[in-house]
């Protein structure tokens, strides 16, 4: 589909906006609704997007196999390394209020640092759902 | 601020880290080395805990430094720093023989994805004993249910597929059931914190709610527990699934939802109320003489070694939950005891099986079931992993001087202390089906001939033996000195029953 002006033209102007609105998402997330999970969605919906208009081929180019998997497993290293680094300056597992110099900046941080690795992890996991659902047969557009 | 306060976190998060790491490394060398590692770490950990438990008493940890009841508290009490130690000492004995093991069972390229599941279902079991938060246990069940489903299905038999979607389905209906049974719970109760509801379940638990939470609850575990009529997703599961995690699950996987079954009945419902008012023992008994019977029967007449002790695995869940049913410290007593032992001996069964079918399994071709015809003669060129699967039906059958006795003689001990006498002849009748099986096994490999156009092979090789015979020493051992596993099982049961008659 990628011959076809009118969704080259909306993808242009779609695809930005999505993946600041994810980033809107992301850290409005403390003080509303939203946060990691939904953040992390919207960017792999952006790419999926991207996928249907330019193919999986050149989407497997601009996000390689080999990022996506990163991306799953490195999320939950920082979810981990936040709660390790709450152990390390003294308080309990998971414990953000020692992470900042008073407590609620230490939340702050904590809940921060969690949720980019909720985002990080759950765009992974979809991107990798994604392009295992479309790599099945020899279709590759 | 000292790092031994933080071991009920650690057991955990330990693991946990290990995945992703092994994920990260992409080459299968570094990821084995990753995980052991913190398998290995984990097991000293449940060491340190169950010393730190029998010293000083309960510990709790609350995560994230929110109080219990209002946190998630890690507690740890007699019953499952035993749990841990069971868990982990399997993890650590598992992962070493996986390495070779999975060597022609799993393609190359996904061999670090297999150290990382085995290190998530290590965490989801790790967690699943050591919190005290009943919502964060479902969570943990369900970490160590779906990292199984994926073991499972990378066996290179394509019925694994089939077997672990069957998995699926039913571990995803039981875990439903749970969460809704805790749902119940919470709505009635309005905590998780598995102490905190001891006291309010008590003025609840005859109330619909309460009971519609008993139920589903009882329910969904039995379906992880693989009781008997909700047995079905189990014997292809641990047929088809790769060796070495055919030894983890059977060691391990059941015998934590136990746990957790009787987590929920002697702690949070507490055993006065389920045994006195609800016929809840009458229940247990009747499903216990079912797995008991049934399910050895079926093993006699298997032809595959594998499916053969996973029936028997089955037929083992009988004799635990039978101990429950008695409710005296005793029966309990037995129930945790044969948790134990059953899971160690049935771990060194499945590693050795494991063996001959590295054994028989060629280079092109899936590997081939262990069948009786293809076992044949078998002792005389693989001595040590036919005498060690001896050694652990021995303890399967509870022969004096394996560990499989001592539970067994507890069992029975409870079933005198309540009076009743013919369920003495029934454990005694069923050990008798438990011979006939361990007898097809002796009778194949030690007295029939080898067939005649096999080809020559030599014993398994020690990176496999070693781990399994650390398995078959450990069965003796705990035959032998009973200290730690009687003494432990004691006081747990002391800590759960309250209905002292």
């Amino acid at each position: 589909m990628r011959n076809d002006l009118v969704l080259r033209v909306v993808g242009r102007l779609m695809i930005p906006s999505i993946l600041i609105f994810a980033l809107y998402v992301q850290f409005h997330g403390d003080f509303g609704p939203g946060g990691g999970f939904q953040a992390g969605v919207i960017v792999a919906a952006g790419i999926v997007f991207y996928a249907l208009i330019y193919g999986v081929t050149a989407t497997r180019r601009l996000v390689p196999d080999c990022v996506v998997e990163t991306m799953v497993a490195s999320g939950v290293l920082i979810y981990a390394g936040v709660g390790l680094a709450g152990l390390l300056l003294g308080g309990h597992y998971l414990d953000y209020s020692v992470l900042g110099h008073d407590p609620v900046h230490g939340q702050h941080r904590g809940i921060f640092w969690v949720e980019v690795g909720v985002a990080t992890t759950v765009c992974g996991v979809m991107l990798k759902i994604f392009y295992m659902f479309t790599s099945r047969g020899n279709s590759e557009d | 601020m000292s790092l031994a306060q933080h071991l009920p976190a650690l057991q955990v998060v330990l693991p946990l880290i290990s995945a992703p790491l092994a994920v990260l490394s992409r080459r299968a060398g570094l990821a084995f080395l990753i995980v052991t590692a913190a398998a290995w770490t984990a097991f000293a950990i449940a060491i340190a805990l169950w010393l730190q438990v029998d010293l000083s008493g309960p510990v709790s940890y609350p995560i994230g430094n929110w109080e219990p009841p209002w946190g998630i508290e890690y507690r740890l009490d007699r019953l499952n720093s035993f749990m841990l130690v069971l868990v982990s000492g399997m993890a650590a004995v598992v992962l070493p023989y996986s390495r070779a093991s999975i060597e022609r069972e799993i393609p190359q390229e996904s061999h670090y994805l297999f150290y990382a599941m085995l290190g998530l279902c290590l965490t989801g079991l790790l967690g699943m004993s050591i919190t005290g938060d009943a919502f964060n246990l479902f969570v943990f069940l369900e970490i160590s249910s779906l990292s199984t489903y994926v073991l499972i299905a990378m066996g290179r038999d394509r019925r694994a597929l089939t077997a672990a979607y069957q998995y699926l389905i039913m571990g995803s209906i039981g875990a439903t059931f749970i969460v809704i049974g805790i749902g119940f719970l919470y709505l009635m109760t309005g905590t998780l914190n598995l102490a905190d509801m001891v006291d309010r379940v008590a003025r609840i638990e005859n109330s619909r709610p309460g009971l519609a939470a008993l139920a589903f609850i009882t329910v969904g575990v039995s379906l992880k527990v693989a009781l008997a009529p909700l047995h079905q997703w189990l014997p292809n599961a641990y047929t088809y699934a790769p060796s070495s995690v055919s030894a983890f699950l059977a060691a391990t996987a059941t015998k934590v939802a136990l746990y957790a079954l009787i987590r929920f009945y002697f702690t949070v419902f507490g055993d006065a109320f389920l045994f006195e008012k609800l016929p809840l023992p009458k229940m247990m008994l009747v499903l216990s003489l079912f797995a008991m019977f049934f399910a050895n029967f079926i093993a006699i007449f298997q032809d595959n070694l594998k499916r053969l002790f996973a029936y028997s695995s089955i037929g083992q869940i009988g004799y635990i939950t039978l101990g429950l049913s008695f409710d005296s410290i005793d029966g309990v007593a037995a129930s945790i005891m044969h948790l134990f032992n059953h899971g160690v001996a049935k771990g060194a069964i499945f590693l050795l099986v494991g063996a001959i079918v590295a054994r028989l399994t060629t280079r092109q071709s899936a590997p081939p079931a262990p069948g009786f015809d293809r076992i044949a003669g078998l002792a005389r060129s693989m001595p040590w992993t036919c005498f060690g699967i001896v050694i652990g039906g021995l303890s399967l059958i509870g022969v004096p001087g394996t560990a499989g006795f001592i539970s067994k003689w507890y069992l029975v001990l409870a079933a005198v202390d309540k009076g009743q006498w013919w369920l003495v002849g029934a454990i005694l009748f069923s050990s008798l089906l438990a011979v006939a099986y361990v007898w097809r096994f002796v009778e194949a490999a030690y007295f029939r001939a080898p067939p005649a156009g096999r080809e020559a092979f030599g014993e398994a090789s020690l990176s496999l033996l070693i781990p399994a015979w650390l398995l078959v020493g450990a069965t003796v051992w705990f035959g032998i000195d009973t200290s730690f596993t009687v003494g432990s099982a004691i006081e747990a049961a002391q800590q759960l029953v309250h209905n002292h008659k």
